[in-house]
């Protein structure tokens, strides 16, 4: 019991994270305007659940230039992609817990 | 000691229970995001249906064609075709064909993944769409080539087999980025290529049944599945 409670990551409370983190687990890299098209989020909400989730480490993010005008993707790391999976079992055995 | 534990597991289970509807939302939220982020999701599974029967039309056309007017057996349809030089003319009008048909059902697909794609919303360009043309086109332009290299040999025996693994293995690699279905659709073309090297002579048969029935098929279960 313990365990899926461990499981179920404070950081992936919000459903805008975890939308985040989904997109980011089966696409390379992404930029904020895909993201946002996604997730039919406000500019400011996404962008303070990125700052969050880059702060801890679970997604990088990287500015270059594309011609004059900058350009931001985002990235999950090693170590988003193994908490945010740690997560989604989490979820997946509380449901087949409760189900049986 | 044993009874508190018993206690908060209940108060676990029953705050759960509340939740699960809501967990379960919540993962198929996350699996659908996935899905639309990541695959292309506007291919039509009509497309299928109508470069299949572009496919068995134009195909059965050549059958007739080459069979002299009329549907002779495969294996002799085979020996005549195998009989032209390729700079005569009877080979550059069954040359002809092939390239109407692939222009056509090229764009019978387009036609149907525009409308799904209008229907359903969703952008016809994407990133997905993209990698999904990328990957497709790399193995057909390769077994294109290869073929012509085989045709400019005058090694025709294995066109058909050919034709059908090239395009299998195109499917497969750009299943990656569409609709589950494409991949089953890729591995049956090849199966059905290999199978074919076997049956020299009946090449015509068996391009038949995997560009037509196949995609007929496959187009069908795609149809139902996705856009009913």
């Amino acid at each position: 019991m313990k365990n899926i409670i461990d499981n179920l990551s404070k950081l992936f409370e919000s459903r805008l994270r975890l939308g985040i983190m989904a997109i980011l687990m089966v696409n390379e890299k992404v930029d904020f305007n895909f993201l946002k098209e996604h997730l039919k989020a406000s500019d400011g909400n996404l962008a303070s659940h990125l700052k969050a989730l880059e702060k801890h480490e679970l997604i990088v993010v990287s500015k270059q230039f594309v011609g004059r005008k900058p350009k931001t993707t985002y990235q999950a790391t090693d170590l988003g992609r193994a908490l945010f999976k740690q997560h989604l079992d989490g979820l997946n055995n509380l449901i087949l817990n409760i189900g049986t | 000691m044993h009874n508190t534990k018993s206690i908060i597991y209940f108060e676990f289970q029953r705050t759960f229970k509340m939740n699960t509807q809501e967990h379960l939302s919540q993962l198929s939220e996350i699996k659908s995001l996935m899905e639309r982020s990541s695959k292309c999701l506007s291919l039509s599974g009509l497309s299928g249906v109508a470069a299949g029967c572009i496919a068995l039309i134009c195909g059965s056309y050549a059958w007739w064609y080459v069979g002299g007017n009329q549907f002779a057996s495969p294996v002799d349809v085979t020996n005549h075709f195998f009989g032209y030089p390729i700079t005569s003319r009877p080979f550059i009008h069954v040359v002809s064909i092939a390239t109407i048909t692939l222009v056509l059902a090229i764009g019978a697909a387009f036609f149907f993944t525009y409308q799904n794609s209008r229907k359903k919303g969703l952008k016809i360009w994407d990133a997905s769409t993209k990698y999904f043309l990328i990957n497709l086109f790399i193995p057909i332009i390769t077994g294109g080539l290869f073929c012509l290299s085989l045709i400019y040999h005058g090694e025709l025996y294995l066109l058909s087999s050919c034709t059908l693994i090239f395009y299998g293995l195109a499917l497969l690699n750009a299943s990656r980025y569409t609709h589950q279905e494409i991949r089953y659709l890729g591995i049956s073309e090849i199966v059905l290529g290999l199978v074919s090297t076997f049956f020299i002579g009946y090449g015509i048969v068996f391009w038949l049944f995997g560009f037509g029935v196949l995609h007929i098929v496959y187009g069908i279960v795609m149809y139902l599945k996705h856009e009913k």
